[in-house]
């Protein structure tokens, strides 16, 4: 045995191999595992940073769940984070990689706005669903770019979604800052504020909860229906799983790649959208605290079932609001948000692995 | 048993080798020994743990119990470099070689210590005379045929001067010549003393080779025997446990013509493919046409022409039922009548991590599997368990991942899901490749019958033993160009091995038809 071969042995004895049956509970229980362990992580944090971990619990995870305007709230922040994420899961189970679901949230936004700013007089009541259309469709719009591009030219939407997000967000900003500043607005870099027509009322009387929330559960189980019980998405599927059987078959890759960019960035444009139409009430030079970005681990940790990413965008949006409490009530830095998200990714990724490897004590040679 | 072993000791000795993997016991309680100077075969069927054994001995495995003796010692060993330095060479059914570099570079890599450029040259020349394996250490991989290509890897293990040498199907990718010339050189390196330790499941091969075999049956050694001394019906009976059936092919007249390429020639992306050259071919209804040649030679680009995965340059070059189809896609040429089996099972002709059910929707979307765009899972169901039924396919249930099932049985599945799809035309590709004997009777069988129906089958596969047993005719293809149809009773193994090794004959027979 070559020297390096034995001393890496000796440092690390141990290598992965494959399970010959992953167990299909651990698969379903993983997000469970990455969470606590997410926890714990956070409760090191907390020591570290020399919190009570007690309190730093109960103001980040229970304090965001303690009465209706709180649930509110969480249900509020959820819902972008689920319609982002379950159109970015049928693409992603495609091997349609589309990172870019921030940028077309947030033309979906600019698009749904411009039916509030220059149309609302003239609609009356059909502004809210033309505003949702005109979200969802600027959302597209976004999402045809990488999808033009990958099937005319092999660009890779990972790249041209990603790059977009930024000139997205130049986009918006050029408006508000120029021509679709509120000329009353004291030179602030927004919009007018909507007319009344142009925002989605609350649901219950008290809270910021919109019609959002329903909507992507309505969503989320079209979601469902499209990938289990439709042949679109089993066409999407098979490209996912094994591109060269669907060429065998003669899935149109094409098709797969349009679909599955359309509806992710039509759901991202219609989750902007409803933030902007939502609690924000105008259009400014932020919308979103990278709810695009969020969704992409959100739709891992919901095992990018519908269902699972119902559950998921609860779970992250505890940790945005968490995350808010933490700062105004321990003066914890802002990251303290992402540091949960990230961690959360990473426990759930390293839980994947060990459910598809185990890690094996490498025999010693025995040499007569 | 020691006819040929001069020595007292055996070379290498294999005692109660006992292997298992997760679900499988891969060797069970193996006893094997090679004699020196000993051309020992190692029979069996696909799956018989062969190569787990033969990775054991290799280093590249380690056994869970069992003992191996090297010139009467007990040895372990414990990976790849170490066997090498043992004696122990081994030839790759797959070869590992670099495309862009040359055969020196290749076997330099290759080498644990290897010498300087010019010296290895010299020895490589010297080498491949003595043997007679002629390589050039000069040429570019990429240019070379495979047979050139195995050439290579045996002059890498020579280089080493080895005691054994392991081969492990090597003919699979040689024209019949080609494996006369290895015979040849085989049995040279023998009578130097070298073992030879020969895996094949091919009997003609072992009776004609090997002094001595040992069988391989489900992982366990079901007996050893003298090959000369043997028919192939009673190796065969050792190899399965059972009788070998012939399959029955009666002729009768074909009808329509269902497949006609004419002058189908199409470029290649791939820089190391083959692009198709003026391909003429007829298939009628009712007639079984096969497709021979070493591989490598144009029958993967033949095959994404046929299904429709490249599309040809103008669409009357592939005419499929009387319509032009070469400007189609895969979907539309099946809307023909027209129906394919491919050759990699797993992540191709299925999808791994999907159900057989899930599976038979593949293809079977027109089978009326989908209404309005929405998937009917009990036809779905039904299609699977009565494809499950008719072909025999050993699985759970309809359920079952494709992914869990053996290759035979996922073989079976596929061909049963194309056949039950009524096509008027179906391309199969490698039909029983590292398929069970059982299992390959059957696919050849059902092949046949398709063939009774009415229905025009192309066989492309690179065993001539399995063409020679189902079709009507047959056609070789040789650096992309194929020659005319001979019909299979006129046509013998030595002729078509001419044909399979390219050049002029290819010419001549095309000039004939022209």
């Amino acid at each position: 045995m070559s020297p390096p071969d034995s001393l890496r042995r000796r440092l690390w004895p141990f290598r992965l191999e494959r399970r010959a049956t992953p167990s299909a509970a651990m698969r379903l229980a993983s997000p469970l595992i990455a969470a606590t362990a997410m926890a714990l992580t956070g409760l090191v944090v907390f020591l570290i940073l020399g919190q009570d971990p007690l309190t730093a619990f109960r103001v980040f995870f229970l304090a965001p769940l303690g009465g209706s305007y709180e649930v509110g709230e969480l249900l509020l922040k959820a819902s972008p984070l689920m319609l982002c994420a379950l159109g970015l899961a049928i693409g992603f189970k495609a091997n349609v990689w589309n990172i870019g679901a921030e940028g077309q949230l947030i033309v979906g936004g600019i698009a749904g706005s411009a039916v509030a700013l220059f149309g609302s007089d003239a609609l009356g009541t059909l502004t809210l669903p033309l505003m949702l259309l005109a979200g969802a469709l600027g959302g597209m719009a976004w999402a045809a770019i990488p999808a033009f591009l990958r099937t005319r030219f092999h660009t890779n939407e990972i790249l041209v979604s990603l790059m977009l997000v930024y000139i997205a967000q130049q986009l918006l900003g050029y408006l508000v800052h120029g021509p679709w500043k509120d000329p009353a607005g004291y030179n602030f870099p927004q919009s007018r504020a909507f007319a009344e027509a142009a925002i989605l009322p609350a649901l219950v009387e008290g809270t910021r909860v919109t019609g959002a929330w329903p909507l992507a559960l309505l969503l989320a189980v079209l979601a469902w229906l499209f990938t289990s019980r439709t042949h679109a998405g089993y066409r999407m599927q098979v490209a996912g799983q094994a591109p060269a059987a669907a060429l065998y078959a003669g899935f149109s890759d094409k098709r797969n790649i349009w679909l599955a960019l359309l509806v992710g960035g039509g759901m991202a444009g219609l989750a902007g959208i409803s933030e902007v139409a939502g609690p924000i009430g105008l259009l400014q030079a932020v919308i979103s605290p990278g709810y695009g970005f969020a969704a992409i681990i959100v739709a891992f940790v919901g095992r990018l079932h519908p269902f699972g990413i119902v559950l998921a965008s609860l779970l992250m949006s505890l940790l945005y609001l968490g995350g808010e409490t933490a700062q105004v009530e321990l003066q914890l830095p802002s990251s303290i948000t992402g540091l949960f998200q990230g961690s959360l990714l990473f426990y759930l990724l390293a839980a994947d692995l060990f459910i598809g490897f185990r890690l094996r004590r490498i025999p010693r040679p025995v040499t007569p | 048993m020691s006819a040929t072993a001069a020595l007292p000791a055996p070379r290498l000795r294999l005692r109660g080798i006992t292997k298992r993997y997760p679900g499988v016991v891969a060797n069970e309680a193996i006893d094997l020994e090679v004699g020196v100077g000993e051309i020992h075969a190692l029979l069996g069927e696909n799956g018989a743990g062969k190569s787990t054994l033969m990775k054991i001995v290799y280093g590249v495995t380690r056994p869970d119990a069992g003992s191996i003796e090297w010139d009467g010692r007990r040895v372990s060993i414990a990976s790849p470099a170490e066997a090498r330095r043992l004696g122990i060479g081994m030839v790759f059914q797959h070869f590992a070689l670099f495309e862009t570099l040359t055969v020196a570079e290749n076997i330099a890599l290759a080498m644990d210590e290897p010498p300087k450029p010019a010296a290895l040259a010299a020895r490589i020349r010297e080498v491949s005379e003595k043997y007679g394996l002629p390589i050039d250490p000069d040429r570019l991989t990429h240019s070379m045929s495979v047979g050139e290509r195995q050439r290579v890897e045996i002059v890498r293990c020579l280089l080493q001067s080895p005691r054994l040498l392991i081969m492990d199907e090597p003919t699979s990718v040689l024209t019949p010549q080609a494996v006369l010339t290895l015979f040849e050189t085989l049995r040279r390196l023998a009578v130097e003393g070298m073992s030879i330790l020969y895996i094949s499941h091919k009997l003609d091969e072992i009776r004609a080779l090997c002094d001595r075999a040992t069988v391989l049956r489900g992982g366990r050694c079901c007996g050893t025997a003298i090959p000369r001394e043997e028919s192939n019906a009673s190796l065969a009976r050792l190899m399965i446990g059972g009788e070998l059936k012939a399959c029955q092919l009666v002729p009768r007249t074909p009808g329509e013509i269902e497949l006609e390429l004419t002058n189908l020639s199409v470029a290649t992306r791939d820089p190391f493919g083959t692009p198709l050259d003026g391909l003429n071919l007829r298939v009628r209804s009712g007639e079984i046409v096969g497709i021979a040649g070493v591989s490598g030679n144009g029958q993967k680009e033949l095959l994404a022409a046929l299904s429709g995965e490249t599309l040809s340059p103008h669409g009357g070059m592939v005419r499929i039922g009387g319509q032009p189809a070469g400007r189609l896609d895969p979907l539309q040429r099946r809307a023909l009548g027209f129906g394919f089996v491919p050759e990699e099972r797993l992540g191709r002709g299925a999808v791994p991590l999907m159900s057989l059910a899930d599976n038979a929707l593949l293809t079977g979307a027109s089978a009326g599997m989908v209404r309005h765009g929405l998937i009917r899972r009990p036809v779905m169901n039904r299609f699977a368990r009565e494809t499950i039924a008719a072909f025999t396919v050993k699985c759970s249930s309809e359920q079952a991942l494709a992914g869990s099932l053996s290759g035979g049985n996922l073989q079976k599945f596929i061909v049963g899901r194309e056949t039950r799809l009524n096509p008027k035309l179906l391309v199969v590709a490698q039909p029983t490749w590292g398929v069970d004997i059982g299992a390959a009777l059957l696919i050849r069988q059902a092949l046949i019958d398709l063939r009774d129906r009415g229905v025009a089958l192309l066989v492309i596969s690179e065993e001539l033993d399995e063409l020679f047993m189902i079709c009507d005719r047959i056609a070789v293809i040789a650096q992309g160009r194929l020659s005319p149809t001979m019909a299979t009773g006129e046509l013998s193994v030595e002729r078509v091995g001419v044909l399979m090794a390219g050049g002029v004959s290819v010419a001549e027979a095309a000039d004939v038809a022209a």
